[in-house]
């Protein structure tokens, strides 16, 4: 049953990922990333991360997706026009991403662990509880960073948003 | 679920699977970084080369049967979240002074 929902959703978030960027449409490309990041959530529910695949739904699919899907709208963004300068870069970094991939493929099968197997419900320490206990002893000082980076973020958004610039 | 499926799948997924498949949707989040013109796009791209990355450090928190992978990937979200906020307001005041969202058409500081 592991395996199955495995292939079913890896296989949802490839499919979904190729659409992302053979659309030339952004609303059709935010749409396949809403669905790459759903089957991201129920990975990490089969991962035992509870919490965060919670976060993944509410932060990534919900909120950050409709920033997007408002700011698509907003512009009134069309599909993208056919290039017209020749196509050098897709012919140097197709070949380059494909050797990445194959590389990348190799050194996991050659050095990732090879007894270890995901079995749902093995590991079940992503519960909000234990994230929460580690993230206000042992992570604190990152958290408390973070409420300056989110301040910083949202001046910067106002300044730039304004009129004049 | 039929019987013949079941003989066929393994009972559990090998960890380097979702290794494998967060290196491919990283890939992807790659070329899509490339090839686009969009802007917008360009930064869809980049929220799905950081989700990839998620995958990994949430696969390696469950081999190691530790939470703190999972933080980490809690605040690559808070990042990606700040980031989007300021990107998509930099999209915005790049289409308000140059009407286009075409990235070829964003040049002026290429020498």
């Amino acid at each position: 049953m592991d395996a199955l929902l495995f292939l079913t959703f890896a296989g949802i978030a490839v499919l979904c990922g190729i659409n992302l960027i053979l659309q030339t449409h952004p609303i059709s490309s935010a749409l396949s990333l809403v669905g790459v990041m759903g089957s991201l959530a129920v990975l990490y529910l089969l991962l035992g991360g509870a919490f965060i695949a919670a976060v993944q739904l509410i932060v990534y699919a919900g909120a950050v997706m409709v920033l997007f899907v408002f700011v698509i709208m907003l512009l009134n963004a069309g599909a993208e026009r056919k290039s017209s300068k020749p196509a050098v870069r897709a012919w140097i970094s197709l070949p380059l991403i494909f050797t990445f991939v194959i590389l990348l493929g190799g050194l996991i099968a050659s050095r990732a662990p090879a007894d270890a197997a995901v079995r749902f419900g093995e590991f079940t320490g992503g519960t909000a509880a234990n994230i929460g206990r580690a993230l206000f002893t042992a992570y604190l000082l990152p958290f408390e960073v973070t409420s300056i980076l989110i301040l910083i973020a949202i001046l910067g958004a106002v300044v730039l948003a304004r009129k004049e610039i | 679920m039929p019987a013949e499926l079941t003989r066929i799948l393994p009972q559990s997924v090998p960890l380097s699977w979702y290794l494998i498949l967060s290196a491919i949707l990283f890939s992807l989040g790659v070329a899509g970084f490339l090839f686009r013109r969009n802007i917008i796009t360009v930064f869809m791209s980049i929220e799905l080369m950081l989700n990839a990355v998620n995958l990994t450090f949430v696969a390696f928190s469950y081999h190691l049967k530790q939470v703190d992978g999972h933080i980490f990937s809690f605040f690559v979200m808070v990042v990606a979240a700040a980031e989007a906020a300021v990107g998509l307001a930099i999209i915005l005041t790049v289409f308000k002074n140059r009407s286009t969202l075409e990235i070829d058409e964003v040049n002026s500081m290429k020498l």
